[in-house]
């Protein structure tokens, strides 16, 4: 497994650069994770993402369906395309340290 | 009607879009060719190239050999990517199991969906197929293409990719076979501004639909499954590239009962062509059958003896509703009877025509084995009209996909929300009224449910009152 190191951090991440465990998630992961998907500027928006994935995530080990997320944040899915521009699975669940998503992608 | 697609086309030309030249097309010969040795020994795959049948490991060869000969400047991948295909294929078939890694999450920026990602388990042995990631592309209607436009992107996919493909992927895409993370965006690029051309759906959103070849070249298409197709496509471009659904979602289009696209079967969204009138008849053309001037079924069982052509017994006696009969010379039909099955027409093309008052038939929930068992789709919608720019169809569709996105399950298809629910709950989600056709039998349980509305009196019963009557 790949490292690699930001600002004073080392992160393991397997070939799609997703980290290897939700526990070694920190705030520099977010910024470092910016540089590779399309982020120009993070937003509170950003954040109000990243925190609902994470919320669910701890709560029910598993990622929200993405009709879950948009109510949840009340952001329609266009707008989080807009956010995070590779989508909810390869964008805001690499940035918010989620497992990889799985299945018939 | 000539198809008119929704936005100009700017035509493909080969010549100005072409990346190699022709002394680099043609880089090698047959003698060379029965020279040349792959990078790694492959015997299993070299045994697959005896027999009649084209051979993949023939054409990956021939592709091997090609791109070692190119110049190293003119791929961007490595030259040896087909030759490691092959070394990990040989593998897998020592090993009996496969060298690809789970998974893999890329795409391009904008989409959910359209890549689907692959790293190999050997990559010290296999470099050049470390990164393996194969893209789909979204086919055009019933597949027709011109030259212009397969050179361009084989050119393409020769620079940036792999130079293998699947024409086509089972739910219709173009599939290119292998390339690197880096050259995805490139490729799309490529794709969309030189040649108006997208990427497919994968992931859990409306996948790349498809239709059989329907009136261009068939004359018993009850509707433009090509037109249908295109159009529905467009308009849900959205659906397709941004996973939005509990799982994936299938539109196919048949033009007939025949199902050349197989629609019933891998689609959760089937559209079938059929008709509600008379099937025409022309009697002359029915004597001459029986003449035996026109072989039956377009001359498909031409290879073996059959005999003499018996109007009884191959169409009469074989029609499933038992509505055909011959009178006074002549071939009748009672149409009320007739189940548009499709055999006498199939049989007797020059002589019997669908009807002309025609329009599709719409079935759901299709789908594959996992999780809940493996399911044809159900017939819902006996007949609807279905003319451009197909309102009524796209209110059905709309009308079905707010239901599912609200109730479907995480990675649960329509098919198996249906099952969950129950079909009188679509019904009612879809506005129409339960009909004897949607069943093939009534049900033999008697585990009926009853809406409270539905029963005198409602479901609050007081068991005191039932007590004044029956003591304990
Ligand atoms: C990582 C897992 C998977 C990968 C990489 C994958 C890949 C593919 C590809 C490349 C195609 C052809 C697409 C096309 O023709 O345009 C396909 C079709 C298909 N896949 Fe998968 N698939 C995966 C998992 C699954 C699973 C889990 C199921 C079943 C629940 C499934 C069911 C199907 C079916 C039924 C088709 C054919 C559809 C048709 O006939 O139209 N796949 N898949
Ligand atoms: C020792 C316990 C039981 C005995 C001896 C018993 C006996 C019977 C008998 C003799 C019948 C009539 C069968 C017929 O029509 O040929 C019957 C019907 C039935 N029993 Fe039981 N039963 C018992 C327990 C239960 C329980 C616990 C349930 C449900 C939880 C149940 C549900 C039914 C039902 C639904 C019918 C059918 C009623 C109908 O046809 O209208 N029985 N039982
Ligand atoms: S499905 Fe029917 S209309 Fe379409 S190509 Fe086949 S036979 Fe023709
Ligand atoms: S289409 Fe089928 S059911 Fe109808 S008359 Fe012909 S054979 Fe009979």
């Amino acid at each position: 497994m790949p490292t690699l190191e930001f600002e004073g951090n080392t992160f393991n991440v397997d070939e799609d650069g997703f980290i290897d465990d939700f526990n070694n998630w920190n705030e520099d992961w977010v910024k470092y994770v910016k540089t590779t998907e399309g982020i120009e500027e993070l937003t509170d928006e950003h954040w109000k993402v990243i925190t609902v994935v994470q919320d669910y995530y701890k709560k029910n080990g598993i990622a929200p369906m993405v009709r879950i997320l948009s109510k949840v944040t009340g952001f329609k899915l266009k707008y989080i395309y807009e956010l995070f521009p590779s989508g909810p699975g390869k964008g805001a669940c690499k940035m918010a340290g989620l497992p990889k998503p799985t299945g018939c992608v | 009607m000539a198809f008119e697609p929704n936005e100009p086309q700017e035509k493909i030309k080969y010549d100005e879009m072409r990346i190699y030249s022709d002394e680099e097309l043609n880089n090698y010969t047959e003698e060379e060719l029965k020279n040349f040795k792959t990078k790694h020994d492959t015997p299993m795959c070299d045994d697959l190239e005896s027999g009649p049948w084209p051979s993949f490991v023939a054409d990956a060869k021939r592709e091997a050999l090609h791109r070692r000969k190119l110049a190293d400047d003119r791929i961007l991948l490595s030259a040896e990517t087909v030759e490691d295909t092959l070394g990990q294929l040989e593998d897998s078939f020592v090993d009996g199991e496969t060298h690809w890694k789970h998974g893999g999450i890329v795409g391009v920026f904008g989409y959910g969906g359209g890549v689907i990602g692959r790293y190999s388990d050997l990559q010290e042995k296999y470099p050049a197929v470390a990164h393996f990631h194969t893209l789909r592309v979204n086919q055009p209607m019933s597949k027709f293409y011109n030259t212009d436009f397969l050179r361009t992107i084989c050119d393409l996919w020769e620079y940036r990719g792999s130079g293998m493909m699947n024409m086509h992927g089972s739910t219709g895409d173009i599939i290119l076979l292998g390339t690197t993370t880096e050259q995805l965006e490139p490729i799309f690029y490529q794709m969309t501004h030189e040649m108006q051309q997208d990427l497919g759906g994968s992931g859990s959103n409306l996948r790349s639909p498809s239709c059989c070849l329907g009136r261009a070249r068939c004359e018993w298409s009850c509707i433009d499954t090509q037109d249908m197709c295109y159009e529905l496509t467009h308009y849900y471009q959205d659906e397709l590239h941004r996973p939005a659904f509990p799982y994936k979602f299938k539109f196919k289009f048949d033009g007939c009962p025949n199902g050349c696209v197989a629609s019933i079967a891998r689609s959760d969204m089937s559209f079938i062509g059929t008709w509600k009138d008379d099937i025409r008849i022309d009697q002359d053309a029915v004597q001459a059958y029986i003449a035996g001037d026109i072989a039956p079924n377009g001359g498909a069982h031409a290879g073996k003896d059959w005999g003499k052509f018996d109007i009884q017994k191959e169409v009469i006696n074989l029609c499933p509703t038992a509505c055909m009969w011959m009178e006074d010379g002549k071939l009748m039909i009672d149409n009320k009877e007739c189940t548009r099955c499709m055999h006498c027409i199939n049989t007797m093309p020059q002589a019997l025509r669908p009807g002309a008052d025609t329009g599709v038939s719409i079935l759901f929930g299709a789908k594959a084995p996992i999780l809940e068992g493996a399911q044809m789709a159900v017939l819902t919608v006996p007949f609807m009209k279905c003319e451009p720019p197909y309102e009524n169809i796209k209110d059905l569709v709309e009308k079905v996909w707010d239901w599912w996105m609200e109730e479907g399950k995480n990675r649960e298809r329509l098919g198996e929300l249906i099952q969950r629910w129950g079909l009188p709950k679509f019904l009612e989600v879809i506005g129409l009224p339960p009909m004897p056709q949607m069943v093939t039998e009534p049900r033999s349980n008697p585990y009926i449910f009853w809406k409270a509305e539905e029963v005198p009196g409602g479901f609050k019963r007081n068991i005191e009152d039932y007590r004044v009557k029956h003591m304990r």
